[in-house]
């Protein structure tokens, strides 16, 4: 009998990659590995509805635990491999257990990065969203008047910072950049969201670097700033960006840049190993990419798929992301890397608008602000290779559904 | 609870109870439904759980909001009249018997 396909890491590219397989009716068995207790789960509702406590955990779930077994897909749950053994087609769990594969799928993910122990990263109340667990260990402490500090000024903080001022929290956010988002976006969407959130009571501090967290008898009670300055703070979330988990692939002897580098069908240096999400790198216009979304998530997992069936497919998917703060929906299409100048598209109200950005005269990308039109019809604009004027883009005259048909 | 039909392009279909509050388009996935994702997880960033609602059930499935409407224009089968996603609908005892069309990309 044939070996299964084995995969490492019940996320959302796993997920993904077991629908297509699914329905592409490819017999070949498959074996499922995951650290956590529960079967592949949405990540981007934890920092906001799961976190709000508006949504249940099993509608986090994004096909429930009885689906696998119907499915004939073997679950190991709880379970960590421990090493990969590419010279004998197998891996080992922590549990002492060897496991044979045919095909192995890398679906290890990212880790948020920590604050170092020397500057209060290990006390009580010090936390990173990532995991269902993490928000069942922590939700209960957001409560009204408590004091939360954040530390990092990107989507995982601005998201935690809007529940916890719907919960009543007192929320300060420290930006070490000078400007909010500044890695991900443009000026003009760092202010929109400086100013959402300076309006909805967070007191946003950038260009402000921690030095260290204080403790009282062994308990978080607050911060102080480089500067000197001394801020209470009864909680801390540390949101200051996530690295791949690539130590399995780099024992096992796998190419690694900052993920697992695969090819256009995300195959790895050894042939028999794929990887796919937040753990993968690859190579786009001759730069190397690591992307941490569930669109790159399931278009990489569902490509495997679909290359492990036989079909002739290559990774060119379009980057989209989203996030929800307050009444705020942002979407984005495209990436953004490499643009050297933007133009502003006014919305149909004082808070919506969005942001196109340009390598010259090529459109790359849109940050769109409760503005979905320019995201649907901007995505199309894109995906078509239509490069509209910065002032054709500017002027609300403009008819995006007709610019995006090509007339 | 609401008896759901989904009916695919080569005839076959699937029923399901749905409980009360569930949206469709996660109903449509634990009951594994084809050609419907739901990527974004109901949040109207990738149109990926369009459906043609049956005619008759139309006008109770609930209004179309401007973001929908404006999402309906990202499908990768093209909108008609009676085209919603998924995720927009929520199941309610009104719906019971409700029948759902689905579109198959090439």
């Amino acid at each position: 009998m044939t070996s299964p396909i084995v995969i490492v890491g019940a996320g959302q590219a796993a997920a993904s990659f077991i629908s297509r397989h699914v329905a592409l009716a490819n017999p070949q068995p498959v074996v499922l590995i995951g650290e956590e207790s529960h079967p592949p789960y949405q990540r981007p509702p934890l920092s906001k509805k799961y976190l709000l406590g508006q949504l249940e955990r099993e509608r986090l779930f994004i096909r429930p635990l009885e689906w696998y077994a119907e499915q004939n897909i073997s679950l190991h749950l709880d379970t960590r491999v421990e090493a990969i053994q590419p010279q004998h087609h197998s891996l080992k769990t922590a549990n002492g257990e060897t496991i044979d594969y045919d095909k192995l799928l890398l679906c290890t993910g990212s880790s948020a990065r920590r604050l170092p122990a020397a500057v209060g990263g290990s006390l009580d109340g010090v936390f990173t969203l990532r995991s269902i667990a993490d928000i069942d260990q922590h939700s209960p402490e957001f409560q009204s008047g408590r004091k939360l500090l954040i530390v990092g000024g990107g989507y995982i903080g601005l998201e935690a910072a809007a529940v916890a001022r719907q919960l009543g929290l007192e929320v300060t956010l420290l930006e070490m950049a000078d400007r909010i988002l500044q890695r991900v976006a443009s000026a003009a969407t760092s202010d929109y969201f400086r100013a959402l959130h300076q309006q909805h009571g967070v007191e946003v501090r950038e260009s402000t670097q921690l030095a260290r967290l204080l403790e009282k008898d062994g308990k978080l009670c607050g911060a102080e700033l480089e500067s000197g300055e001394v801020i209470d703070a009864d909680l801390v979330l540390v949101g200051i960006g996530g690295s791949a988990n690539i130590e399995l692939a780099q024992a096992a002897g796998l190419d690694c840049d900052n993920g697992i580098r695969v090819n256009e069908v995300c195959q790895t240096s050894d042939p028999d190993i794929y990887a796919a999400g937040d753990c993968s790198c690859f190579e786009r216009n001759g730069q190397s990419m690591r992307l941490e979304s569930v669109q790159n998530a399931a278009d990489q997992g569902d490509l495997v798929a679909r290359h492990l069936a036989g079909e002739d497919v290559r990774y060119t998917a379009l980057p989209w992301f989203w996030s929800d703060q307050y009444d705020c929906k942002l979407q984005i299409v495209g990436l953004n890397q490499g643009h050297n100048h933007s133009v502003i598209r006014p919305g149909a109200s004082a808070s919506s608008r969005s942001i196109w950005y340009y390598r010259d005269d090529e459109l790359l990308a849109i940050d769109a602000m409760n503005e979905p039109k320019s995201y649907a019809f901007g995505r199309k604009i894109i995906e078509a290779g239509i490069n509209p004027t910065p002032q054709q883009v500017a002027d609300p005259a403009t008819d995006l559904k007709t610019l995006a048909l090509g007339r | 609870m609401a008896t759901i039909t989904w009916k695919m392009e080569d005839g076959s279909e699937i029923t399901a109870d749905v409980k009360n509050g569930l949206n469709l388009m996660e109903a449509a996935t634990a009951n594994n439904v084809p050609h419907i994702e739901g990527e974004c997880g109901g949040c109207l960033s990738c149109a990926t759980c369009h459906v043609f609602v049956d005619p008759q059930w139309f006008a109770k499935t609930g209004e179309i909001d401007d973001i929908e409407d404006t999402m309906l224009e990202m499908t990768d089968v093209e909108r008609e009249d009676n085209s919603r996603l998924s995720c927009q609908i929520i199941a309610s005892e009104e719906l019971d018997g409700l029948i759902l069309n689905v579109p198959e990309p090439e």
